[in-house]
């Protein structure tokens, strides 16, 4: 879903300072292996730091005003949980029975492994329709397969409607959260890009201008345009139904102007009824942007019909696999899938409120984007993710739908360590990277621990020597010592203090 | 307080750097060392709240596949306490009026906060002290940066969190920062060092002694 893109955040609007992020035209390529590089950057930028710090707190409040009764929530919540995991028990016969009521509809639906298959899907349907330009409202799926880039190699335009991704695609920036894709720009960041991109348009920082401003600028292209292409919120299998949630109406424009409607989204996204939509709405946008509903809530149910004013007179539906069928196959990494990209686990991130959306290099940041993207792109290049967290758990308690994030964190370290030893729960199918990803040494460091931490012997012996060693402790203690002092064994072990206490007594 | 203290020399850890850092075998072998160490009905009481939480909460799951380990797991589980729970809940802490007035600045580990209550636990222990005057620092509620292996591979994140943590901490005036989580006030008191700030994490069990010392010099 989309949300109003410039949010007038409390406070004074930050200025913006030499290097800051944003602003200038950069080039920015997604590198996950970059994190910890990027994460260093980030939090060393007061800039960032604060802006991202109130936009987040902003959001936490907003959300916050919906769920103040926390017993309601969780009921809620808990039914959010098993909407999803219902279907996500019957995924395959869902895909099936949303396959045929789709056909039946009069839509194409189109099966894409990878993102060069969905790419591919893309081009044929805009070379078949000769299309040079298509709309395209918010989709985090078509940032998944860089749609915008592949069709302008290809010499077609794929143009961002959403204010937030058209404000980032003149800007050749990324988005840095899934639900405001540019809340890391200022609206003077906003006013440059659009005084520099669009013709005519002033320098301003008023808000609404700039909004102003943006729409018309996008109105113009609506009826240019042969293919609109959305993302897709909710699939109901029962219908065929596509849900669409939007505060913008863009995505309405998108999918009713052009002849041509390409939705795409990932193939988890399915539902089984209808009805199951009401939950899972009722959670999503108070989780995302803290509204009790979005201005529009788009429920499409194929293309034009005999007699029909409008709507697209030919539709197609884009299911990208995309690694999600490896996440399902492997019962304790299933419950990613039942993510509805809210992103409240990032808006509650102490991790992801520190270094911004940027510096994850993927697509999807924060929370959900390191428990979804080692299976998207493998733990090879995520690797810094899993473990980028201090497992506070503050993600698990917002997310509507109950993954049980920090888990799924720790499962993936699991998964990402050196394999010298057998993993305690062997996976059915391994995870692209796994068993590879990280040093042996820090295997055997733990091989060490279990055998000086399982026998009481020896641990006692080291318990012993410690506090009176403690002179030898280091002063340079790798990473802990970058703004802390030294850990240094207590003076006297409480172990050594029972002891005390127990001759004195005897 | 009329209560015997038994401390099974044996013990080590409770395992949970090994478990969160993705070795639950090696966490489980550890456990099991330790399974027999407690084997009478007596309350197992815990000074850190995680190492609390990891006990009661994550010790019966490793050892899923083996019935009469999970077994004793499981009694361990049922048996542990965390340690300002037992002294508000079990105890029923009440100290005489006429300590020295002291603003207390409380931080929870969010672990132990989440499995184990500790928030509302200590609010209540502090309550339970006269003349403590509890202070709120903005952002409570949020992770000081510690997270076990974490502040090691991702130094620089964590210790911005712990500097923005002890920056509110520092703006509510406090005299005392107390705690009830061992790792935690590792690191708040490890950074407070570098800083040169003259402010100290107390575990709040060193807390509570010290303002008992202060109530029975004064009545005395
Ligand atoms: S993981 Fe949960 S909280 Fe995060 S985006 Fe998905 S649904 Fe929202």
């Amino acid at each position: 879903m989309n949300a109003p893109v410039v949010i007038e955040r409390p406070g004074p609007a930050t200025p913006k300072t030499a290097g800051a992020p944003g602003g200038a035209h950069r080039e920015v390529h997604a590198r996950p292996e970059d994190f910890k590089q990027r994460s260093h950057e980030s939090v060393n930028d007061p800039h960032l730091r604060s802006s991202f710090r109130g936009a987040m707190d902003f959001l936490i409040e907003r959300r916050a005003v919906h769920f103040s009764d926390l017993v309601a929530f969780e009921t809620l919540r808990k039914l959010g949980e098993q909407v999803r995991q219902h279907a996500l028990s019957k995924l395959p016969e869902l895909l099936d029975q949303l396959e045929a009521k789709l056909t039946e509809l009069g839509v194409h639906v189109h099966w894409a492994e990878t993102p060069e298959d969905a790419n591919r899907i893309f081009l044929d349907i805009a070379q078949r329709h000769e299309a040079k330009l298509m709309v395209k409202g918010k989709s985090m799926v078509s940032e998944e397969i860089e749609l915008n880039h592949v069709m302008a190699d290809h010499g077609i335009e794929c143009l961002e409607t959403d204010m937030g991704e058209y404000i980032l695609q003149l800007d050749g920036d990324r988005p840095s959260h899934i639900i405001m894709p540019a809340i890391h720009k200022t609206k003077q960041d906003v006013a440059e890009i659009f005084h520099e991109h669009i013709a005519g348009a002033p320098l301003t920082d008023d808000v609404n201008e700039l909004i102003g401003i943006g729409r018309k600028a996008l109105r113009e292209k609506f009826g240019a345009a042969k293919i609109g292409v959305s993302g897709v919120n909710f699939m109901v299998a029962e219908t065929g139904s596509i849900v669409l949630v939007e505060n913008e109406g863009n995505g309405r424009l998108c999918t009713s102007v052009p002849d041509v409607h390409i939705a795409i989204t990932g193939l988890e996204k399915v539902i089984d009824k209808l009805e199951h939509v009401v939950p899972l709405y009722a959670l999503l946008p108070k989780s995302a942007t803290g509204q009790a509903v979005t201005t529009y809530l788009n429920v499409i149910t194929g293309p034009r019909r005999e007699g029909e004013r409008d709507g697209p007179r030919e539709m197609h539906l884009v299911l990208l696999d995309n690694g999600r069928t490896q996440a399902y196959r492997e019962e304790r990494f299933r419950a990613t899938l039942q993510c509805i990209r809210c992103g409240a686990c990032m808006n509650h991130c102490p991790v992801y409120t520190r270094v911004g959306g940027l510096s994850y290099g993927t697509t999807y940041p924060g929370p959900i984007g390191s428990i979804i993207s080692p299976h998207l792109v493998g733990l090879k290049s995520t690797r810094d993710l899993p473990t980028a967290s201090s497992l506070c758990g503050a993600c698990g308690e917002v997310c509507p739908v109950k993954i049980p994030i920090p888990e799924m964190l720790m499962k993936l370290r699991e998964a990402g360590r050196h394999s010298i030893t057998q993993s305690m729960t062997p996976p059915t199918q391994a995870l692209v990277g796994q068993g590879e990803v990280r040093a042996i040494s820090e295997a055997m460091a733990w091989r060490g621990w279990r055998v000086l931490y399982s026998h009481a012997f020896l641990y006692r012996l080291f318990a012993w020597f410690a506090p009176r060693l403690r002179w030898l402790t280091p002063a340079w203690q790798g990473g802990w010592t970058k703004s802390r002092t030294p850990l240094k064994p207590a003076p006297k072990s409480l172990r050594d203090m029972m002891a005390d206490r127990d001759k004195r007594r005897r | 307080m009329g209560v015997t203290v038994h401390f099974p020399r044996n013990q080590t850890c409770c395992g949970q750097p090994a478990y969160t850092t993705g070795f639950p075998e090696e966490a489980r072998k550890v456990a099991a060392a330790q399974l027999d160490l407690f084997p009478e009905d007596w309350p197992i009481i815990v000074p850190s709240g995680s190492c609390g939480g990891m006990l009661k909460h994550h010790w019966p799951k490793l050892f899923k596949d083996d019935a009469v380990l999970q077994a004793k797991a499981d009694s361990l589980a049922e048996r542990t306490v965390e340690f300002t729970d037992y002294v508000v809940n079990v105890l029923g802490l009440q100290l005489p009026a006429g300590g020295k007035p002291t603003k207390v600045a409380l931080h929870t580990s969010c672990s132990a906060r989440r499995e184990m209550g500790t928030l509302d636990i200590g609010r209540a222990a502090l309550g339970r002290l006269p003349g403590v005057e509890l202070v709120i620092h903005d952002h409570e509620s949020e992770c000081c940066g510690f997270g076990g292996t974490f502040s090691v591979k991702h130094p620089d994140i964590s210790s911005a969190m712990a500097s923005d943590k002890l920056e509110s901490i520092r703006k509510t005036g406090c005299d005392a920062l107390v705690s009830a989580d061992c790792g935690c006030l590792l690191n708040l008191n490890g950074s407070l060092a570098k800083r040169r700030d003259t402010l100290r994490g107390e575990h709040i069990a060193t807390f509570i002694r010290s303002r008992m010392d202060a109530s029975t010099e004064g009545t005395a």
